[in-house]
């Protein structure tokens, strides 16, 4: 269970996110949504503790995430930036080996190798094992870098854009992993989404955030609503129904 | 790159190393081999010492920024440790014990990069931290700013202390005061030792900061440690045979060509023996082709500078 009580960011005179409070469900996929520069990347670095808040606390299964040990905090909790520019000539197993730092600070061990396979397995990796991620497609490194995390074994996951840089497929594999992770493994998903179908189909919850306040959030059915949508973008969004399942369209209005 | 073919490649370093330490020993000694031996044996434990200590600190340092053509001289120690012997000149004259006294300079030196460092980093640490690039420009323009200061009274200092102040401010081995090598190792080893065995935590600081934190390191205390350590290294270096940044780049750039790996154990290690051959193929040819009228110094700048070129134009063309 993560909880987040009156946190505030600001850069200079700009307040980024304020007092935002909100408990995030364990087990379950959270999805973020919102307009651009509403806070919800800042939110995340906050709560991966990437960037300190200002005022207001986050608690990590009831101990705040400021008091964690840096290196146990790495245990529970793993994050997935938007931007993955690696400088660095690594193999796909090498790239992945590294989500095994904190437990073994390097050292792998066969448990470590054991864990290593069966990450890169589990985003159907294994052939490119030994490619070097400099020579991979957009897709193929995004999956990459969720097998690090998958590798650092920890209970929450949170990505910040994951499907960025992914076709229509590639996005559909994407949140399918995500939503195995939490249906199969039991992490507990945050992410960020700016598809709003995608978070609609996939996600249990979603969070939306509007000018750096939290503007609602609940269940995806609640969520999910012309009424919460279309104050949230300031447009005019329909939702239709297919197969059972909301789905926006906002294309032209 | 294969287990085996690693081991062929240091086997090759240890043994040019080996060769070009017997030719260094032997060549030219018309007869007077053991006095030779007193005489070259002291430059030795200095040659291992600088090619270990410039190219592990360039190393961390490039692994730091993410760059392979920065080196540590970017943040102005050498500018400082040149702008503190020309002003000992200028204000003293080339008698003053400050200047004829090696022990003396030696310790003002470091005292002074150290100092200097410390400053600079603490206030960045504490004030802006996460800003490594804000840094590097400060340290830019700092050591313009001592280099422009120290040429400024080059130019108008008296020929003959400028001509002595000269061999000052080149790398040599020649000057090196045997005393200082023992206070060198004393403050370099363990420097030197610590970051051999952090060389795990190094490899995870090529993934980026944010990746760093992610796996759990104290990412902004961290830096801060390193960079001390570069300081320590640099300046000790720098004020055992001057400054010798090039050095460091060479070793550490072909080690990266030559090994092809991320892990710094190995790029430390070969990088260091790569700037040892250097090293002894520079006096070779100090000492024997060029007679003493050139230093090793400024052979290092010629090849560096060289070879800093071709990075450049490969860097260029993609």
């Amino acid at each position: 269970m993560m909880d987040v009580q009156n946190v505030t960011k600001n850069y200079g005179q700009t307040v980024v996110v304020n007092n935002v409070s909100l408990p995030i469900e364990k087990g379950k996929m959270t999805a973020c949504i919102g307009p651009n520069g509403a806070g919800k990347s800042t939110l995340l670095e906050m709560v991966s503790r990437l960037i300190p808040q200002d005022t207001g606390h986050i608690y990590l299964d009831g101990k705040e995430v400021k008091s964690w040990k840096k290196g146990e905090f790495a245990k529970r909790l793993s994050v997935l930036k938007q931007t993955n520019q690696m400088t660095v000539r690594l193999t796909v197993r090498e790239l992945v080996s590294f989500g095994r730092f904190p437990y073994t600070k390097g050292r792998l061990n066969s448990k470590c190798h054991e864990i290593i396979d069966s990450s890169l397995s589990y985003l159907g990796l294994s052939e490119l094992q030994n490619r070097y991620i400099d020579t991979l497609s957009g897709g193929q490194l995004q999956r990459a870098m969720i097998a690090m995390v998958l590798c650092q074994d920890t209970d929450y996951i949170l990505l910040d854009e994951p499907l960025n840089n992914l076709d229509m497929s590639f996005g559909v594999q994407m949140m399918q992993t995500l939503r195995s992770l939490v249906d199969e493994l039991g992490k507990t998903v945050i992410t960020v989404v700016h598809d709003i179908n995608f978070a609609a189909s996939y996600a249990d919850n979603i969070v939306a955030m509007k000018e750096g306040q939290l503007f609602a959030s609940g269940p995806v059915d609640k969520m999910i609503t012309k009424s919460v949508l279309d104050d949230l973008y300031d447009m005019d969004v329909e939702i239709i129904e297919n197969k059972g399942k909301k789905y926006c369209l906002y294309y032209i209005n | 790159m294969k287990t085996r073919q690693l081991n062929g490649v240091f086997v090759t370093l240890f043994a040019s190393i080996i060769v070009f330490l017997f030719l260094y020993m032997t060549v030219n000694t018309r007869g007077h081999l053991s006095f030779a031996f007193s005489l070259r044996g002291q430059r030795i434990v200095p040659f291992f010492l600088v090619g270990f200590t410039t190219t592990v600190s360039t190393i961390v340092f490039q692994t730091m920024t993410q760059n392979v053509i920065l080196t540590p001289s970017i943040i102005g120690l050498d500018a400082l440790y040149i702008l503190l012997q020309t002003v000992v000149f200028f204000v003293f004259g080339m008698n003053h014990v400050l200047a004829t006294n090696q022990q003396l300079n030696f310790l003002l030196s470091l005292l002074l990069m150290m100092g200097g460092s410390i400053g600079m980093f603490w206030l960045f640490f504490l004030k802006y931290p996460g800003k490594l690039y804000l840094l590097l420009m400060t340290g830019l323009i700092l050591g313009t700013f001592f280099n422009s200061f120290s040429q400024f009274l080059q130019v108008i200092i008296d020929p003959n202390e400028f001509d002595s102040l000269f061999s000052r401010t080149i790398a040599s081995f020649n000057r090196v005061d045997i005393t200082l090598v023992n206070t060198s190792l004393l403050l370099a080893l363990p420097a030197l030792i610590y970051l051999f065995k952090e060389s795990r935590r190094l490899d995870v600081l090529h993934l980026g900061r944010e990746y760093a934190l992610n796996l759990g390191i104290d990412i902004d205390f961290y830096y801060f440690k390193l960079f001390m350590l570069i300081s320590l290294l640099t300046a000790v270096t720098t004020a055992l045979v001057g400054p010798v940044s090039f050095l460091g780049f060479l070793g550490a750039n072909i080690a990266y060509k030559v090994f092809n790996t991320y892990r710094h154990s190995i790029l430390f290690l070969g990088g260091s023996l790569i700037s040892i051959v250097f090293i002894l193929i520079g006096q070779l040819l100090v000492e024997h082709v060029f007679k003493l009228q050139t230093t090793l110094g400024v052979i290092i700048q010629f090849v560096g500078g060289l070879y800093f070129l071709v990075i450049l134009f490969k860097e260029r063309n993609g």
